[in-house]
């Protein structure tokens, strides 16, 4: 077998398996730096080994199996005691002889999803963690989607890995009475990773494009894993329906197109319908939670690929429902710019007023954007000049910027 | 794992407590006492005398300082501890939550690190 082709079932191995391996020996080691690092010298030892002997009939086990060694060999080179390396290479073996009967890798990765997402990791660092864990991306790329200096980034995700470790946080499912709250935040994590990557709509950095799609991905998982439960089911149909309309965000010279201005034939069908489904399986199990909601608004919006319009009265309802159970400033901002639609102008920037005194929307661009809007709507231009003035010194993105000079620079002082 | 929990209350709080809820409190403490005892976790416990009765010692240049008081004067103060042996963090939150200490202060919870 030649290198490359080594190279590339090592690769393949590592894609499909990464997460199910890092998740098995955590949760034996409790460490997932130290499982990681066995981990990678596993997979030195396959590109080793693989071009002369061939790749393994099972290469998840051979991996398994060399990682396994190379972990033991790690606890008693770190001087663990005596008894502490016993525990670790008896659990070791008692987990490794249920693997070698089956042959294949029990799946914990989902043990290894809560305890990245524990109420003891800061929350700002749990979906960071959950990429490198679970996905195995790299300080660098998590910290260009984060927006943080990599340097930082690595620093912030060894004391995180390390506070697992040190804290003796649980590779296990939580206790039924603690699993709403804990899902929440696995959720959440996800979630973050997605956001993170999607407010890059230009692509500018093919590393955070990369992470919709990884996002996507855990998403998947999550719902491989937990099949009933219908706010994972919600998540994932939420990111179909916003990844559908990726492409559309754009016109061909690389302009912002708002979503109401969106053309419907450029969403992505196959992903609609996926989300579709995902949000009828999820109804049927009867818990409304936030993150169907979100996906219900976004179904709500998909629809007009159908039937050419926009159900905005819909689309407040679900926003009360998603308000009474958030209490989140930025529902709120959305709801009145749903709001604007259906009971006018006026109506949309007395709601957007009502919050005006909500600190998390002093810095929140979408809520000045509204409000520049809804005045210049209601021919206010001065007052919708200062406000475009104020998204426009929030936001990053060059496109998202041209859109918002254009809309302010076509603002006309009233004559009189 | 062992774990130390930590219990943190504001003093004069306790301190100016009528007889009655105070007796309500010790009993509350004595019944927590003894479920960690029956769950079989229990390593040790004790209750602290107020920081009024502390003294700190530091040795600067070469000479031993002894001053009254606490370390550092904080809004809370540690009131007592008990010590517990339980497989991770989830089982020493969940312990920690229900102590009585948890309802009046805050309950620190710091994993032994074994030497």
């Amino acid at each position: 077998m030649s290198q490359t082709d080594a190279h590339r079932a090592a690769e393949h191995a590592a894609r499909q398996s990464y997460g199910k391996l890092v998740a098995w020996l955590a949760a034996r080691s409790r460490d997932v730096a130290a499982a990681e690092d066995a981990l990678s010298d596993a997979f030195a030892a396959a590109l080793a080994t693989w071009p002369a002997q061939g790749v393994p009939l099972a290469p998840e086990a051979w991996l398994l199996t060399a990682a396994r060694r190379r972990l033991i060999d790690m606890a008693r080179r770190r001087h663990t005691s005596e008894t502490a390396c016993d525990r670790l290479l008896l659990s070791l073996e008692q987990a490794a002889a249920e693997t070698d009967a089956s042959g294949s890798v029990p799946d914990q990765r989902l043990r290894l999803m809560f305890a990245c997402a524990h109420p003891a990791i800061d929350p700002a660092m749990r979906s960071p963690l959950m990429l490198q864990a679970v996905l195995g991306l790299d300080a660098a790329t998590i910290a260009a989607v984060f927006l943080m200096p990599p340097a930082t980034m690595g620093q912030r995700l060894v004391r995180a890995k390390r506070r697992i470790r040190d804290a003796g946080i649980p590779f296990r499912l939580p206790m039924q009475e603690d699993l709403p709250a804990r899902l929440d935040a696995v959720l959440e994590a996800i979630y973050a990773a997605f956001a993170a990557a999607w407010v890059d709509p230009a692509a500018l950095d093919q590393r955070r494009q990369g992470l919709v799609d990884e996002a996507l991905w855990l998403g998947r998982v999550l719902t491989e894993l937990l099949p009933d439960e219908p706010e994972v089911l919600g998540l994932l149909a939420l990111m179909l329906h916003a990844s559908a309309r990726a492409a559309a965000r754009r016109d061909g010279a690389g302009g912002y197109i708002p979503l109401s201005a969106q053309d419907p034939a450029r969403w992505n069908a196959d992903a609609i319908a996926e989300a579709e489904a995902l949000l009828l399986r999820a109804s049927m199990l009867r818990r409304i939670g936030r993150f169907q909601l979100e996906a219900a608004v976004q179904s709500a919006h998909a629809a007009r690929r159908r039937t050419g319009w926009t159900d905005w009265a819909a689309i407040v309802s679900l926003y009360d429902g998603l308000l009474a159970l958030t209490e989140s400033p930025v529902v709120a901002v959305n709801r009145a710019v749903a709001l604007a639609e259906t009971a006018g102008a006026a109506a949309g920037l007395a709601a957007l007023e009502a919050l005006a005194d909500a600190p998390a929307l002093a810095t929140y661009q979408p809520y000045w954007a509204a409000r520049a809007d809804l005045l210049a709507r209601l021919g206010q231009a001065g007052p919708a000049r200062a406000a475009y003035a104020r998204a426009l010194a929030l936001e990053r993105d060059p496109a998202a910027r041209r859109f918002l000079e254009a809309r302010q620079a076509a603002l006309t002082e009233p004559r009189g | 794992m062992e774990y130390l929990l930590l219990i943190y209350s504001d003093e004069k709080d306790t301190a100016a407590m009528p007889p009655a809820e105070r007796d309500q409190w010790i009993g509350a403490f004595m019944a927590y006492t003894q479920a960690l005892k029956d769950a079989n976790v229990l390593r040790g416990s004790n209750r602290l005398r107020p920081t009024s009765a502390a003294t700190t010692v530091r040795i600067a240049g070469g000479k031993t300082q002894t001053l009254d008081g606490p370390f550092a004067e904080t809004r809370e103060q540690l009131g007592g501890y008990y010590l517990i042996d339980v497989p991770d963090l989830d089982a020493a939150l969940s312990w920690a939550s229900r102590c009585p200490g948890a309802q009046r202060g805050s309950l620190e919870v710091r994993p032994v690190w074994v030497m």
